[in-house]
């Protein structure tokens, strides 16, 4: 029995739509960028300079020349990554007005390990080449994004928090914008007396930032068949941020346990644990939602992994400050889309995939891609040209083909599909590949999709730590650290079938980070206000559609 | 007709506020956002007008310069314009100190109604608008969960412990609204992007005519000494029923006097 | 001098504010209560019992109403011809209103939400709970007179006193202190006490097994004299009413006693009730959150434990 058996109430239609707002109530904008992370900020800055040198391009593009849209309660809410950044992409895209040091890093990397676990030991082994970081900065990226939208609003964007894009507005093949979420519904739909409707919001070209699970991502993917050659796969990543007594002076990465090495119960990922200044830390576990036994949860295979002699040292006399969850698309190559423009629209960052797995890197190739993007967006704008003429936007294409993100990702295109046979068979793998820099195993291996992954039970949750409020917690208070005030009558953003075989029910009640499915008598009872947003659901059966503007987390050290 | 709503930034770290050990004080260092009382504020204060069918809606605050982020929400719900009193000498200030900023900016705009919200939910608000009623010399009612304004006057609902007072007051006077007033309305898109263009003034105090050393800690009648962790619970006690749990309950109700 | 404002309703003085008075007895100071409004000269005695060494009175019309700013002018001027260093107030809508005002009439500083108080050296230290309860603040004056407001309920009364002298005011009232009149008065609400004024709260949550037995928790409640109030995941599944959710994203409450049934005690309830004075929990899974932050735990099954402890109160109380 997979997931993917018990398909998700959803079609891409009903997130289709063409404008309805009478002329004077649609919001008209110059471009329109959907989500303010890396990738969108970067964007409207890169947009921002472009206008700044042309005063006629500021002119076509109105009132209004970027807004940006963001579903959180500002840039950074809905934020969570390790991080250790390659400072490549923000290079560029400052072209020396800022400067590295100017930028909320907690410093560069200084050092570096990678050890095998085991419940009580560590093994040190050698930092795999793909892994390197020298050169590289620690970063919180929630407060790196906060500091790139303060950028992107000196820069001229206009950036509307708490505000979800829901549909995508088509008419005659081409994108016009988008139409905005509701606001103040009940948990049946039913419009509050504050109700607030959504609205059109009409642009040149419309961008899609939206990050991992990409709501109108998915929906232009499916309406415009740009579906890359395989399909995309997700991993889910699980963090927490301490406050520590002593700090850590190293990038370290662990892979074995907790997870399982047999190829059957395809257990793919590791921990890191990184330094954040003199007295944080972060550390999480990523786990390829590929995994098939029912009882996983990374959850608490990250409050497992801190039992362990080497990570509770580090931990010693400390408090959990933060906690986030979120997925990461782990397709890579062969998984991005096979275009990523349509007429009037462009996809951007880790929305379309745009990862190196092994080298756990996505935001450089974020910003990189945001700012090919504006200029692309631009290029399509010139007088005498339409952005949605057959090709106008093909030139972000070629910019991106011919960019580090394309050679990059085709180098390690089949790492993680290697991992699909077991830790050991795929670090060989693995090991050629890096050798080879891409040329061995020639051709490109095709993933599977994460929900047709056949489902096992194994009674692993025996082993997961019981909570102590100190060093190990429960679900309930890591959603309670993400700052999720969520009201409570809102409606549900879920889509998911409620009436499924227990094993399914169970995998979903031990998958989700934020304790919002809970398997009860062949039901799954759904607690929405819980989520968290991170999109793991949308990989394993069911899908995950924005809630209300201002809903989910408020991550601010994740 | 005139509406001024005094409205206060609080940190909005949505889990982690924390008191800054050196200062003692809460640490606004993080993000701020419009404390959420005064949002229903501010809607009464809309609601008002649109029964009026015209009117002005002044915002006033009391704080950092960065505070004027979290005042463009309040624009964005429909508010006209904004003050805000900024001034690096006004940190630190207490009932009195603030009361007095604020007074001063209130007493430049001669609103006709003067609203706040519940309270701070940031451990600071809870009072300040008896004492800015006293500043400005007019009458207040507090706790209003159901606001009538007529001709030159308004007549407010005020909830209490023994039920509820109906209480009449003559123009200017200050209002504060408890939370059972209203749900506050979302911002619309178009309120969201028109709030950076609507008037915002920042004012400091010498702009006001207040002196100084009559606000922030050295205006403070009050003065914060030590931050300490809460009294333990005291001796938790756990049984398990042996069918006796009851009586054992009451025997410890009884004890704590509680019964 | 200590005064103290002395609050009351319908011909009785208030708990709140005879607890105040009490605590003040301790402080090593003469003590004065100030009992503004009609029908104060005869209470001016039992002022008297609570520890009050010499009582002020004043019946003038414009007190007759419950509203704040006359009773700024009759304190202010209390303050200006008396030799008063400290005045007290145990927190209500009217009293807060009261101590606001005269902070600001008089230039003076206002300490509020204490929930205790010392004198050392001469010098008065108040303590307040902060951050949701979870962090206690020591707080003090930098000047005299010192205006403290206490969080209900901080103190019980004793009587410790006996005779009290008595002395009437004749207050002069501001124009403005003047112009709120009182049109109806004190309505009583249709329901029971809220749960946010409410001395005791008992509190249901999934462990009650169905919608059903809150009939269990309002049995008791109302043995108690108290309030019903519920968890996020029983109102989420219809059991009880929104008004009634106490947590995270409800109401926070804290009351004398908070009884928890059936609750686990995550950390999102845990928010909304842990300044409650005493906390009684009954649950039948030992490993339950909520054993960590009661006072007593009971585990067991509360369809059987409730239903007797009802009975046992109301005997109680009847007898």
């Amino acid at each position: 029995m997979r997931p993917a058996d018990y398909p998700a109430p959803f079609s891409a239609r009903e997130f289709m739509a063409e404008p309805t707002d009478p002329p004077d109530e649609r919001i008209e904008v110059g471009i329109l960028i959907v989500g303010a992370g890396p990738a969108g900020l970067a964007c409207a800055i890169r947009l921002g300079q472009l206008v700044q040198e042309s005063p006629e391009l500021a002119e076509r593009l109105g009132d209004v020349p970027v807004a940006v849209l963001e579903k959180g309660k500002q840039p950074g809410s809905h934020i969570v990554s390790g991080a250790v950044v390659n400072p490549r992409g923000l290079r560029r895209l400052f072209r020396g007005q800022k400067q590295i040091a100017d930028m909320p890093f907690y410093g560069e990397v200084e050092a570096e390990s990678v050890y095998f676990l085991r419940a009580k030991t560590a093994l040190r082994i050698p930092t795999p080449p793909t892994m390197k970081n020298h050169g590289n900065y620690v970063a919180s990226l929630s407060q790196l994004v906060r500091w790139l939208g303060e950028q992107a609003e000196e820069a001229g964007a206009t950036i509307l928090p708490e505000t979800s894009a829901e549909r995508l507005l088509v008419q005659d093949g081409r994108v016009l914008g988008v139409r905005t979420g509701d606001k103040g519904r009940g948990r049946n739909g039913q419009p509050l007396p504050n109700f607030e409707p959504g609205s059109d919001i009409l642009a040149r070209v419309t961008i899609l930032c939206e990050g991992t699970q990409g709501h109108l991502t998915g929906i232009a993917l499916d309406t415009f068949g740009l579906e890359g050659e395989s399909p995309q796969v997700w991993a889910l990543g699980v963090k927490e941020v301490w406050k520590v007594e002593r700090p850590l002076r190293r990038v370290v990465h662990t892979m074995g346990w907790p997870l399982r090495a047999g190829a059957k119960y395809r257990e793919f990922g590791g921990s890191f644990i990184y330094p954040m200044g003199e007295d944080m830390l972060t550390l999480g576990m990523v786990v390829g939602l590929d995994y098939r036994d029912a009882e996983l949860s990374v959850h608490d295979l990250l409050q497992e992994l801190k039992t362990n002699p080497l990570v509770r040292r580090m931990l010693e006399g400390g408090e959990r400050v933060g906690w986030g969850a979120k997925t990461i698309p782990e397709g890579g190559f062969v998984a991005l889309p096979r275009r990523l423009h349509a007429p009037g629209l462009l996809l951007c960052g880790d929305g379309a995939g745009m990862v190196n797995v092994p080298a756990l890197k996505g935001i450089h190739y974020a910003i990189e891609s945001g700012r090919l993007a504006a200029e692309a967006a631009v290029d399509a704008l010139r007088p005498g040209r339409t952005p949605w003429a057959p090709g106008a936007l093909g030139t972000y294409d070629e910019a991106v083909r011919q960019s580090f993100i394309w050679s990059d990702l085709k180098a390690v295109r089949n790492m993680r599909q290697a991992f699909g046979r077991g830790f050991y068979l795929g670090g060989m793998l693995a090991g050629a590949m890096t050798a080879s820099r891409g040329a061995f195993p020639p051709g490109n291996m095709r993933t599977e999709r994460d929900a047709e992954q056949p489902i096992l039970r194994s009674g692993r949750s025996r082993r997961y730590p019981a909570p102590d409020g100190k060093l190990i917690f429960d679900k309930l208070s890591s959603v309670y650290l993400s700052g999720n005030r969520t009201r409570d009558d809102a409606p549900n953003h879920l889509r998911v079938q409620t009436r499924v075989p227990e094993e399914l029910a169970v995998l979903w009640d031990r998958m989700c980070p934020a304790q919002v499915y809970e398997a009860s008598n062949g039901n799954v009872e759904v607690t929405p206000s819980n989520c968290v947003q991170c999109g793991a659901i949308t990989a394993k059966g069911g899908r995950l559609t924005p809630p209300e503007g201002g809903a989910g987390p408020e991550y601010t050290l994740t | 007709m005139k509406i001024a709503v005094c409205v206060k930034e609080v940190p909005d770290a949505a889990v982690h506020k924390r008191i800054d050990p050196e200062t003692k004080r809460l640490d606004r260092s993080g993000e701020g956002a419009l404390n959420h009382f005064d949002t229903q504020a501010v809607e009464e204060a809309l609601r008002l007008k649109e029964a009026q069918g015209e009117g002005e809606v002044v915002l006033v605050s009391f704080g950092p310069a960065s505070a004027l982020d979290s005042l463009r929400k309040a624009l964005a719900m429909g508010a006209d314009r904004a003050v805000l009193v900024s001034d690096e000498s006004g940190a630190g200030s207490d009932l009195v100190a603030t009361s007095r900023a604020l007074g001063a900016a209130l007493q430049r705009e001669e609103a006709d109604i003067v609203l706040f919200g519940q309270q701070g939910s940031d451990s600071d608000g809870a009072v300040l608008w008896a004492a800015v009623a006293e500043r400005l010399r007019v009458p207040v009612i507090s706790q209003v969960a159901e606001l009538e304004v007529g001709e030159g006057k308004l007549k407010g609902k005020r909830q209490t412990e023994f039920g509820y007072d109906v209480i009449e007051a003559p123009l200017p006077a200050v209002v504060a609204v408890s939370d059972a007033i209203n749900e506050p309305r979302y911002p619309s898109l178009k309120g969201i992007m028109g709030a950076k263009k609507k008037p915002q003034e920042t004012m400091s105090l010498a702009d006001l005519g207040v002196d100084e050393g009559s606000v922030g800690e050295a205006g403070s009648r009050t003065t914060v000494l030590a931050l300490a962790d809460p009294p333990p619970r005291g001796d938790s006690q756990k049984i398990e029923d042996d069918g006796s749990a009851a009586e054992q309950i009451v025997e410890f109700l009884a004890g704590k006097k509680l019964l | 001098m200590i005064a103290v404002f002395v609050e009351h309703h319908e011909g009785q003085l208030q708990r709140g504010s005879l607890g105040v008075l009490s605590k003040a007895v301790t402080l090593g100071e003469e003590v004065a209560a100030v009992l503004l409004g009609p029908g104060t000269k005869e209470l001016a005695r039992e002022a008297g019992r609570f520890g009050a060494q010499k009582v002020f009175v004043a019946e003038a019309p414009e007190l007759e109403a419950p509203l704040p700013q006359p009773r700024v002018d009759a304190l202010a001027q209390l303050v200006g011809e008396q030799d008063i260093d400290t005045v007290l107030f145990g927190a209500s809508v009217l009293a807060s209103d009261v101590a606001a005002g005269l902070a600001a009439r008089l230039d003076a500083g206002l300490n509020w939400d204490l929930v205790e108080i010392e004198a050392s050296d001469g010098q008065l230290v108040g303590k307040r709970p902060a951050l949701e309860d979870s962090v206690y603040v020591d707080v003090g004056w930098t000047s005299e007179p010192r205006l403290a407001l206490f969080r209900p309920g901080t103190f019980d009364p004793a009587e410790s006193g006996g005779e009290a002298q008595v002395e009437e005011l004749t207050p002069t009232f501001e124009e403005f202190s003047t112009a709120a009149t009182m049109v109806e008065q004190a309505h009583e609400e249709s329901s029971g006490p809220s749960i946010e004024d409410a001395d005791v709260i008992v509190a249901g949550g999934r462990g009650l097994g169905g919608p059903e037995n809150f009939s269990l928790v309002e049995g008791l409640a109302k043995a108690l004299g108290g309030a019903v109030a519920a968890t996020r995941a029983v109102v989420d599944a219809g059991w009880y009413p929104y008004a009634s959710q106490v947590g995270q994203t409800g109401k926070t409450v804290s009351p004398k006693l908070y009884i928890a049934c059936g609750i686990s005690g995550a950390i999102q309830h845990k928010v909304g009730m842990q300044g409650s004075g005493n906390v009684v929990a009954i649950n039948k899974d030992p490993n339950a959150p909520i054993f960590e932050f009661c006072d007593l735990g009971v585990v067991g099954d509360l369809h059987e434990i409730v239903p007797k402890l009802t009975e046992l109160v109301q005997q109680r109380r009847a007898g």
